[in-house]
């Protein structure tokens, strides 16, 4: 009888998990989108209301709600459907997804999406050897050997969020990193934009006109076509064509340098609007978060080098730590058991909370950023596979914020995972982002002054009167050239790689983020 | 060369609906056979002979601005395309037909672009709310254009069509001298062909856009 009551307020709670997943999906993933493969939308709230659900069982474990024999069950079935949703549906929709959009294929839809999907099974496998997870005495499909799979690629994905995170997390709060900004920059700028437009549009005046004529007297300007065009442009050419190349190339040129500008002028927008939030209550408020949260940061990469350094993975978790610090060396008596629950239900659900919405705003916005109409419904797949993925290992990693009592389910549930790997496998991963930004650090404060693209053109162009770049004003490159004064020179043609900053930097922090929900910074 | 009088043309519209590509169809007679994504604005120019065969037939360079980005941006890239937005002359708004919230985000679209030349401290006042009182005194005109028809199953063409009438007209202003507002459906063949398809619209014929 317990059983059934107990199973029906998890469907409820699972049908609820269910439609915020679903209303999430409608009101700020698919915002600007029509979703007209249901499927889509299905999965993904399917995958969520099940991750969510996991997380609940936590709680429910640490809170000692339900049934102890009932929620071992729901744990095994609820773990059976993640991982049937995580490794056979989600892959094969995103192979059909895939193969629907390529025109070439798209008569044997099916059958090349059963290729793909069984491409992914080999590579997903072969993904358990390297590591030492888990010992060979089990079968070939058991939960455990999915798992750990799953576990693998989720927890590097965490650990490379959190090192975006705890690297960027600093810069953004903190206004000590801001440049300061005035109106007159701005408006130099955009006067600067407003000029180079108007050259681009004066060159292409002069080329619609000469096509024109052309038109008119009766030359036709043919692109070489096929080798034997390609020979007889060689020798042959109008002399209208050949000023067309010219004319050509030279807009080209400045068509980058306006893109240049355009992302320049979006950059001094945003800094001025950051020093102005700086102002307010608010943003004083989260300037000071800020400077603990960075503390944080270097606490956790320094606790990171350490576990790795000394091959140390902790035994006991934080709660029952501060719990024995407590009560043996400040001497407070109480009553250990119940606190312990309490204390550690209400860290877990910190953990687990931050770490959901953390997630679901990095994801929309990797999605604004990188999705087009024809890819969303591919990219909002693989984000709630990555989505899955994520929740399973954060369960994994979970388990050692929590006292030993009730860890027993998680072990219970996975078997004879090997956990320390895990552990010590996030704190390698999660190293590998501030090592990595580090050595960049080093290698830009030594190179050199890059220049600006030289004059490659003739003509009164006032672009070869601009004087060559001042020095690297790199965004990942830490506070010294942060603080340089905003230099009136033109870098290199890097706007692609600048883009790509862009998109790269978005994936925020996952752990306690307090705002970031507002703007979709998608320039 | 310098010396013909030149109009200045915002073309407007989601990431995505066909701008860019609809802008190299117009101005160099030509398929677009390898669409990016446009960040700032691109710009082309057209040589255009308004009202060819009367006498009083003039040149003109239309100057078409393809700003890119989406409606929804941070305020600091839509501060930045404002700078685009000075002494226009018309607007053309593009949406995707198969894409239903491509034609809705055209409201705050053309409202972001009024609104800098109505209010000159540059500052967007609205919230985003449609409000037709506002497109009352537009003497800017608007076009309204449909892209990706031949993407759309033949029997859902109906229903796209008539939504795709009431969203024009919610543009249309009063009098019909100072603000023209037509609707081109972008058929397959002979009219100009909606995403490019180089085999089956090699050399598209255009057809020409008149503003007065």
């Amino acid at each position: 009888m317990s059983f059934l009551i107990d199973s029906s307020i998890m469907i409820t709670s699972q049908i609820l998990f269910f439609g915020f997943g679903w209303l999430f999906f409608m009101r700020q993933l698919f915002k600007d989108y029509e979703v007209r493969q249901y499927v889509v939308q299905v999965i993904f709230s399917v995958t969520f209301a099940f991750s969510c659900t996991m997380f609940e069982l936590i709680i429910f474990e640490i809170l000692g709600v339900l049934n102890s024999s009932s929620r071992y069950f729901h744990w095994k079935m609820n773990l059976c459907v993640i991982l049937l949703i995580l490794v056979f549906m989600v892959p094969f929709y995103i192979g059909y997804f895939i193969v629907s959009n390529i025109r070439l294929l798209h008569k044997q839809r099916l059958l090349f999406s059963c290729l793909l999907w069984l491409t992914f099974m080999y590579f997903f496998w072969k993904l358990g050897d390297p590591f030492p997870i888990l010992s060979p005495k089990h079968g070939i499909l058991s939960i455990e050997q999915l798992i750990s799979r799953v576990g693998v690629i989720g927890v590097t994905l965490m650990a490379l969020l959190s090192g975006f995170g705890a690297v960027n997390c600093p810069y953004t709060y903190m206004s000590y990193f801001l440049r300061n900004v005035t109106d007159t920059d701005i408006l130099a700028l955009e006067r600067r934009l407003l000029q180079t437009m108007d050259m681009i549009i004066s060159k292409k005046k002069r080329m619609a006109m000469t096509r024109r004529t052309m038109f008119q007297k009766g030359e036709v300007h043919n692109k070489p076509s096929g080798f034997w065009g390609m020979i007889k442009s060689v020798t042959t050419s109008a002399p209208g064509s050949e000023n067309l190349t010219l004319i050509q190339q030279e807009v080209d040129a400045l068509e980058e340098l306006s893109r240049q500008l355009f992302l320049e002028t979006a950059d001094l927008y945003a800094t001025k609007e950051r020093i102005e939030y700086s102002k307010t209550f608010k943003g004083k408020y989260f300037n000071f978060l800020g400077y603990f949260f960075s503390i944080y940061c270097v606490w956790k990469i320094f606790m990171a080098t350490i576990n790795i350094v000394f091959d140390r993975v902790g035994k006991t978790d934080p709660v029952t730590r501060g719990i024995e610090i407590t009560v043996n060396y400040l001497g407070i008596q109480f009553d250990v058991k119940f606190w312990s629950q309490h204390i550690s239900f209400i860290l877990v659900g910190i953990i687990i909370v931050t770490s959901i919405r953390g997630l679901l705003i990095t994801l929309t916005k990797f999605f604004y950023a990188i999705s087009s109409s024809k890819s969303s419904n591919v990219i909002v797949l693989l984000l709630a596979q990555i989505m899955g993925m994520y929740f399973v290992s954060s369960v994994l990693l979970i388990r050692m914020s929590m006292p030993l009592e009730y860890r027993t389910i998680i072990t219970e549930v996975l078997g004879e995972l090997q956990f320390n790997f895990y552990h010590r496998w996030f704190d390698v991963i999660f190293l590998y982002r501030p090592a990595f930004r580090f050595i960049l650090m080093q290698h830009l404060s030594e190179s050199p002054a890059r220049q600006s693209p030289p004059c490659t053109f003739s003509g009164p162009d006032r672009l070869c009167r601009l004087a060559p770049a001042g020095g690297a004003r790199n965004r990942d490159s830490g506070i010294g050239a942060q603080r340089r004064p905003l230099p009136a020179k033109i870098e290199d043609a890097e706007a692609p790689r600048r883009l790509l900053e862009r998109l790269v930097r978005t994936p925020e922090t996952i752990s306690s983020k307090p705002d970031e929900e507002t703007d979709d910074s998608r320039a | 060369m310098a010396s013909l009088d030149r109009v200045k043309v915002l073309v407007l519209g989601d990431s995505g609906v066909g701008k860019s590509s609809l802008v190299h169809l117009l101005c160099q007679n030509q398929v677009l056979g390898n669409p990016s994504w446009t960040v700032g604005c691109s710009v082309d120019v057209r040589v255009h002979d308004y009202k060819e065969g009367t006498p009083e037939e003039k040149t003109y360079y239309i100057e078409l601005w393809d700003v890119g980005g989406s409606v929804g941006s941070a305020s600091s890239v839509k501060s930045t395309r404002a700078v685009f937005y000075n002494s226009v002359n018309g607007i053309i708004l593009v949406h995707d037909l198969t894409n239903k919230k491509s034609s809705q985000n055209l409201y705050r679209w053309s409202l972001e672009a009024l609104n800098r030349d109505l209010v000159p401290t540059g500052v967007l006042v609205t919230n985003g709310d449609y409000d037709r009182e506002q497109f009352a005194d537009n003497q800017i005109p608007l076009l309204v254009i449909g892209t990706k028809l031949d993407q759309i199953h033949e029997n859902k063409r109906h229903e796209v069509l008539t939504r795709t009438a009431f969203l024009a007209e919610d543009f249309n202003a009063e009098e019909i001298n100072l603000v023209i507002e037509k609707r081109y459906f972008l058929r397959d063949g002979n009219q100009i062909p909606g995403f490019p398809d180089r085999k089956r619209f090699g050399g598209g014929t255009l057809k020409s856009l008149h503003y007065d």
